[in-house]
C-alpha cells in the first residue's frame, strides 16, 4: 500500500475530513476540517470525493514523503510548497514522484492549510470519520515525526484546473452573529459591547475555540446555567466575560451562557493571534 | 416550554422558561424553574421518533439538564411552529420498559466520607442509597459516553470539589450536583468519587458506541 512518511510533523498536523456529525447526544463532538470548503476544494483538485480525509497543517508547515508517486493539492494559508527541489503551486494538483520530499513551508499569511492526496488518508475511521478530535481524543493522534499514514487508491483523475479562488487573510474579520439563545443573561451594556468592540484573537485559541480578548461582557443574571447543547459558532461567555467562539472540536454541551451564534466560522480558521474580530448582527 | 433560536440552523427547547408564542419575541428575564428530567426525556424521545418518521429534519438531537437542542435544522421557523403542535411522549413509554444497564461498582471512592457529611449520614448508608437508586441517563456530555444519571432527590445534591483533580481514573463513579456519572476515560474532574467500575462505557466499535445513552435506566450495583 502507498504511504505517507511524516518526516517533520510541525506544530500541529492532523488528519481531517468532514467530521462525525450525528453523535452529539452521546457527547461526541463533530470535529472535522476547520474550513471544510478548503478541504473539499483540495480533494476535488486531486480527483477525490469531497469528504475524503486529508491533512490539516498548522502554522509551521511539515515535511512528508510519498512512498509511491501520487498527486497532492494544498489549499488555505499562503505557504511555499516544494516537491523535491522544485517549487509547486498551492491550489493546483501537484505530481509528487515516489520518494520525493514534499515540503509545506510555514504560513506567511493565514494559519492553516489542507493537503489532499489522491486516494485520501486511509487510516481506520472512528464513528464514520477519520478526523482527529483534539478535545475528545477520537480518531488518529496528531501526527508525530516518523509516523506512516496509509494512502487509499485514487478513484479519479486530477482536476484540469488552472486557477482557483485564493483564500482571503483579512487583518480584520467581520462575523455575522445572531443573538441568542442566552442573550437574556446579559445586560444592555454587554449587547452594545458585543457589537461595538474590536476583539482580538488570543494565542490560546485552538481547534476547540477562538478565544477573544477585549471589552468584557457583563452578565445580568448571576449563578450557573445548567449544561445545555451548544453549536458550532456559539459565542460562549465564561465568568471573566471574554467571549469564546466554538470551532470544530467544541464540546457538545456547555455551562456558560451563549450570547450569540456566528453564522460562518470558517474565516477564523485563518485568524492568527492578534487578528481583529468584529461582530455584526443581522438585526442591526 | 420556550423555543429559542440558536443561530441560523438550530433551536433550543427550553423547559425552564415559560411558554412563548413567538420564537424571537423580546425576552423577559425569568427565573429558571426546576425541570423534571422525565419531561426532557419525553421530548427527546418524541423528537427522536419524529425524526425516525421523517417528520423532523435535524442532524443532532441533544438533550441536557433543562433543554433539548436541535442542530442542523434547515427551516427553524417552520420546525418551531411544528413542535408547538407536538406533545412529549409520556415518560413511562420511552424506555422505562427497557432492561436497566447494571453497572458493577466497587464502592471505595475517596470522597465517600465527604458525601456522607453532605448527606448527614454514614458511608454505608451512602452506598446503600446509591445502590438502591433507579438511575436514568438524562443526557450525555463532557466526554464521549459520559452520561449524567438522574434519580437522586434534589436534596441530596452535592457540590463539586473546590478545585478539580488533575486526573480521575477511567471507570470512576462519582457524584456532582443532582447527578451521578461514570468517567469513561481518564480525565481531569471535580466530581466526588464514590467508587469505580471495570465496565467499558464507550467503545467506538460498538453500536451504539456509548453504553449509557439518553433515556437508559441504570443501576449502580455493589460488586
Amino acid at each position: 500500500m502507498s504511504e505517507i512518511e511524516v518526516l517533520t510533523a510541525g506544530a500541529l498536523t492532523t488528519v481531517q475530513d468532514l467530521g462525525r456529525p450525528g453523535w452529539a447526544h452521546l457527547g461526541v463532538p463533530r470535529s472535522g476540517a476547520l474550513d471544510p470548503d478548503a478541504l473539499r476544494l483540495a480533494n476535488r483538485l486531486v480527483g477525490n470525493p469531497e469528504p475524503t480525509a486529508g491533512l490539516e497543517i498548522t502554522m509551521t508547515g511539515c515535511e512528508l514523503r510519498l512512498t509511491r508517486a501520487g498527486t497532492v493539492a494544498v489549499v488555505g494559508a499562503e505557504v511555499d510548497v516544494r516537491v523535491g527541489d522544485r517549487p509547486g503551486d498551492p491550489g493546483r494538483p501537484l505530481a509528487v514522484p515516489a520518494g520525493a520530499v514534499l515540503r509545506i513551508g510555514p504560513a506567511r499569511r493565514g494559519l492553516r492549510c489542507w493537503l489532499a492526496v489522491a486516494g485520501g488518508i486511509a487510516v481506520e475511521p472512528v464513528l464514520g470519520s477519520r478526523a482527529t478530535d483534539t478535545l475528545a481524543g477520537l480518531g488518529p493522534a496528531p501526527l508525530r515525526d516518523g509516523d506512516r499514514l496509509p494512502v487509499g487508491v485514487p478513484v479519479g483523475p486530477p482536476a484540469p484546473v488552472d486557477v482557483t479562488v485564493p483564500t482571503a487573510y483579512p487583518q480584520e474579520l467581520h462575523l455575522t452573529a445572531r443573538l441568542g439563545p442566552r442573550h437574556d443573561w446579559f445586560d444592555a451594556v454587554a449587547l452594545d459591547r458585543l457589537y461595538g468592540t474590536a476583539y482580538t484573537v488570543s494565542p490560546l485559541s485552538n481547534r476547540v475555540g477562538a478565544r477573544l480578548t477585549g471589552a468584557p461582557l457583563p452578565r445580568a443574571v448571576p449563578g450557573e446555567l445548567p449544561s445545555e447543547g451548544v453549536v458550532l459558532g456559539a459565542v460562549q461567555v465564561p465568568a471573566d466575560g471574554q467571549p469564546l467562539i466554538f470551532l470544530a472540536d467544541h464540546p457538545t454541551t456547555g455551562g456558560y451562557p451563549v450570547i450569540a451564534v456566528v453564522d460562518d466560522v470558517t474565516p477564523l480558521a485563518q485568524a492568527r493571534p492578534g487578528t481583529t474580530v468584529r461582530f455584526h448582527g443581522p438585526q442591526r | 416550554m420556550r423555543i429559542r433560536r440558536v443561530g441560523g440552523h438550530a433551536l433550543l427547547l427550553d423547559f425552564a422558561a415559560p411558554t412563548d408564542s413567538e420564537p424571537d419575541s423580546p425576552d423577559a428575564l425569568t427565573p429558571a424553574e426546576p425541570v423534571d428530567p422525565a419531561l426532557v426525556e419525553g421530548w427527546r424521545a418524541e423528537l427522536w421518533r419524529r425524526r425516525e418518521r421523517a417528520e423532523l429534519v435535524a442532524t443532532e438531537i441533544v438533550p441536557a439538564a433543562a433543554t433539548v437542542l436541535l442542530d442542523g435544522v434547515p427551516d427553524p421557523a417552520a420546525t418551531a411552529a411544528a413542535i408547538r403542535t407536538w406533545t412529549p411522549m409520556p415518560p413511562l413509554t420511552t424506555s422505562a420498559a427497557a432492561e436497566p444497564v447494571e453497572v458493577p461498582v466497587t464502592y471505595d471512592g475517596e470522597d465517600l466520607p465527604r458525601v456522607a457529611a453532605h448527606w448527614h449520614t454514614d458511608v454505608p448508608s451512602v452506598v446503600r442509597r446509591i445502590a438502591q437508586t433507579e438511575f436514568r441517563v438524562a443526557f450525555c456530555g463532557f466526554a464521549p459516553g459520559f452520561g449524567y444519571l438522574t434519580g437522586l432527590p434534589a436534596e441530596l445534591a452535592v457540590p463539586r470539589l473546590p478545585s478539580p483533580r488533575p486526573r480521575v481514573p477511567a471507570g470512576s463513579v462519582a457524584l456532582a450536583g443532582p447527578y451521578a456519572g461514570i468517567y469513561p476515560t481518564a480525565s481531569p474532574g471535580g466530581w466526588l468519587l464514590v467508587g469505580r467500575t471495570t465496565l467499558a462505557l464507550f467503545d467506538v466499535r460498538a453500536d451504539p458506541p456509548a453504553r449509557l445513552t439518553p433515556g437508559t435506566p441504570v443501576r449502580l450495583l455493589p460488586t
